[in-house]
């Protein structure tokens, strides 16, 4: 149930040919360290880890 | 103005006992506290002694003391005003939000609940009038009654079936049965999620039921409800456990997906069914011409 607008805080990769644009983006070596940042991520922004399942996660705030 | 004295006593008594008993705390939560508890009782007694006074007023042929109870209705409008404005100050700082149209509701049962009392305490004060005390006291027993199941209003076990309903992953996409929720980015979220939520699938009766499950409002309603009976683990830092409502676009079912602290179906289930359904969500679209011919 979300009010406002919905915004894309950040991106984490492992294949940093998927993204590009003005949104804060981390390059991560695997997959574990993928998951951990989004999760420090998300922890510290209040917000919620996505997956786009190509190897792209994205963090919104809803 | 003596002989009037058990008329104007059994009135307002019959009155503030209404207030009373519709006072108790229910579903809605609210109110839960003594001094919310104290206003309101106060207000249902000065509600019914106007109402009561008015008989003797004019019998007596003062009718000008009549007008007075639009004074009343002057107040109680004042105070649906007041129940909104601290319901949503207090909605600001709530992780699963009522919702405008719950506090809308309440506030407007509020107000209505006032000129039940109102009306239970004047024509309890007709009876014993025209009917001596036990006169009176069986138009009370009745008004009592009526304004307890007058005023109960439907739930949504009344106009849906609800289910128990299966949470599963497609990929990083949450699903309750068929329908969708989010994505879920983090595996150990999803495992967790996998692991300890529930979903219920609430399936309309008919098609007024679907156009109210239709209403956002009437959602917030229900993931608010499950939240605050069951217990909820969703924090600021974690919004992948917030309770959601969702819908099938093609039946018009809605699905509940909760992360609760006690995981029981069996109570999640009738905390659900137990829901008001909000006057604000309450359509009739079978009511017209066009819903009949539509919904065949």
């Amino acid at each position: 149930m979300s009010e406002g607008e919905k915004q894309i805080l950040a991106v984490i990769t492992t294949n940093k040919d998927k993204v590009t644009g003005a949104v804060p983006i981390f390059i991560a070596e695997n997959d574990r360290e993928k998951e951990k940042t989004a999760l420090f991520l998300a922890k510290t922004l209040d917000a919620m880890v996505h997956d786009l399942e190509n190897g792209v996660y994205f963090i919104v705030r809803h | 103005m003596e002989k009037y004295l058990d008329v104007i006593l059994f009135g307002s008594g019959a009155g503030t006992l209404a207030r009373l008993l519709l006072l108790r705390l229910d579903y809605r939560q609210y109110p839960g506290y003594p001094h919310g508890y104290i206003s309101h009782l106060s207000l249902g007694a000065i509600a019914s002694a106007l109402g009561a006074v008015a008989v003797p007023a004019i019998l007596e042929k003062d009718f000008t003391a009549f007008t007075f109870l639009a004074l009343a209705a002057q107040q109680f409008r004042e105070i649906r005003n007041i129940e909104r404005e601290t319901l949503e100050n207090l909605e600001e700082t709530r992780l699963e939000k009522r919702g405008k149209d719950y506090i809308e509701g309440i506030a407007r049962t509020f107000e209505a609940r006032n000129y039940l009392v109102m009306i239970t305490a004047f024509f309890t004060s007709v009876a014993t009038v025209v009917a001596g005390i036990w006169g009176g006291a069986v138009a009370a027993v009745v008004l009592i009654l009526f304004s307890l199941t007058f005023m109960a209003g439907q739930t949504i076990g009344d106009i849906c079936e609800v289910v128990p309903g299966k949470v599963h992953f497609q990929g990083s996409l949450l699903n309750v049965e068929d329908i969708n929720f989010m994505s879920v980015g983090l595996p150990e979220m999803r495992e967790k999620i996998i692991n300890e939520a529930l979903g219920v699938m609430i399936k309309p009766k008919n098609d007024d039921a679907r156009a109210t499950l239709h209403d956002m409002g009437q959602r917030m309603a229900i993931a608010h409800t499950a939240a605050v009976i069951m217990g909820s683990k969703k924090d600021v830092d974690i919004p992948e456990f917030t309770p959601l409502v969702r819908k099938n676009p093609d039946t018009g079912a809605v699905a509940l997906y909760i992360m609760p602290m006690e995981k029981d179906m069996e109570v999640l289930v009738l905390a659900v069914k137990r829901t008001p359904v909000l006057e604000s969500a309450r359509v009739k679209p079978l009511k017209t011409q066009a819903g009949r011919m539509a919904a065949d």
